[in-house]
């Protein structure tokens, strides 16, 4: 079947939305919370998004 | 009232919009032409090339003119051979050294006979043969510019501190930056003690990757991120210190996870150790697609404009385009920080010390 790798490299991308989604979202949460430790929330979250990113990524190119 | 107004303003904007758009529809003449045009030349600005070429035009009589200078070709061919760029006139014509004759065939130098044949395969892939290529090419040029500009930039700096604690001039502006390197990436991640072994590194790579991002956005139309055998290398490189500053303690927990039953450590051994060597090829990955990606899509929309040929949908594209290039502005410093974080992160892995707690 030609083309399902395609369809596979977009549920990837779907589901890395919205893993990225849901950590700014809860990241922001957080801050809302305790403003105070902003700065740590911010790397923390970086770094999860950025390691989610990354597989996103791997799909696109394995596409 | 002022919200049926906006309503109906946009309303009336997404209608011209389609209309533009519905409007090009039939096919036109020459305007499949542009399309492949300007894939091409996204192409084109997507690779590495053998001479730094600002603009290029064509002239009345179809001849294609180039704004830049040349660079030299260095060649491995059963012997160094080196000439100009300008010999190979943008894979135009046939350069002929030392009796051997050789092209530029999509940015690549293929060894060829005296008029220039490019035999292709099904794929239309040259099989010619190719020399070992050490060109100083426009990356590499654009990687000694930024690396020459850094040594002056931060020897300069550094020079003024022996007079002064005070910050003069550029160190105004990168001490603060260079501070936050050292005190939210080097020492919460690699600790207080060891952090001084790799601060050279992580500012160093913090402010290439971030200068060179961000000359990918000015015209000169240099992409050195976007190449993946650059990043590849940023990545070995944090990989190889990684890997000989290790202590004990990280092989201990590769090879034997502590605290988990024996079968259990059978498994977890070749997956922490294929971990070791992922963690740098996403590194290579991220920064490389994300500034591809980013270049893709701003110069499609700057595309655009030229597609639609009109008012509304050139003015859209424009200012689209602009408010990418802002967001790319952010993604320069956002990639430069997230490998420098992500390496710092892996240097603390690398050198923790033993904890009693698992």
């Amino acid at each position: 079947m030609t083309g399902l790798n395609f369809v596979g490299a977009g549920l990837i991308v779907i589901g890395a939305g919205l893993g990225i989604g849901r950590i700014g979202g809860q990241a922001m949460e957080a801050i809302a919370r305790q403003p105070e430790a902003s700065g740590k929330i911010q790397t923390a979250m970086l770094i999860a998004a950025a390691l989610i990113e990354g597989i996103g990524f791997a799909a696109l190119f394995a596409a | 009232m002022q919200n049926i107004i906006s309503l109906k303003t946009i309303c009336l904007f997404f209608f011209f919009v389609s209309a533009s758009v519905f409007a090009k529809e039939e096919p036109k003449e020459g305007e499949s032409d542009i399309k492949t045009e300007i894939k091409e030349y996204i192409n084109h600005h997507l690779l590495d090339s053998h001479d730094f070429s600002l603009t290029s035009y064509t002239t009345e009589s179809g001849e294609h003119k180039y704004i830049g200078f040349p660079l030299p070709v260095i060649l491995w061919d059963n012997g160094l051979k080196v000439f100009s760029s300008s010999k190979l006139h943008h894979g135009e014509s046939v350069a002929e050294v030392d009796g051997n004759y050789y092209k530029s065939f999509h940015g690549k130098i293929y060894k060829t006979d005296a008029s220039g044949t490019i035999n292709l395969d099904e794929h239309h892939h040259a099989t010619n043969e190719k020399p070992l290529d050490f060109s100083i090419t426009k990356n590499v040029f654009t990687i000694f510019l930024v690396g020459l500009l850094m040594f002056f930039m931060f020897s300069r700096m550094a020079k003024k501190y022996k007079t002064g604690s005070l910050p003069k001039g550029m160190g105004r502006f990168l001490e603060p930056i260079i501070l936050y390197i050292r005190d939210d990436i080097a020492i919460p991640n690699i600790g207080v003690k060891k952090y001084k072994k790799y601060m050279p590194y992580l500012l160093t790579v913090f402010f290439f990757v971030w200068i060179i991002n961000l000359l990918g956005l000015t015209p000169l139309g240099v992409n050195v991120t976007n190449n993946i055998a650059v990043t590849l290398a940023l990545a070995l490189i944090t990989y190889f210190l990684t890997t000989f500053t290790a202590n004990k303690n990280y092989w201990g927990h590769i090879f034997w996870m502590p605290g988990v039953p024996v079968p259990m450590k059978i498994i977890l051994a070749p997956i922490e150790l294929l971990g070791t060597i992922i963690k740098p090829f996403s590194l290579m990955i991220r920064l490389y697609a994300n500034i591809t990606a980013g270049h893709i899509v701003l110069m499609s929309i700057i595309g655009l404009m030229f597609i639609f040929k009109n008012w509304l949908g050139s003015s859209l594209s424009f200012g689209l385009a602009f408010a990418l290039s802002l967001l790319e502005l952010l993604v320069a410093a956002l990639q430069a920080y997230i490998f420098t974080m992500l390496s710092a992160l892996y240097f603390g892995s690398a050198v923790e010390e033993h904890h009693d707690d698992h």
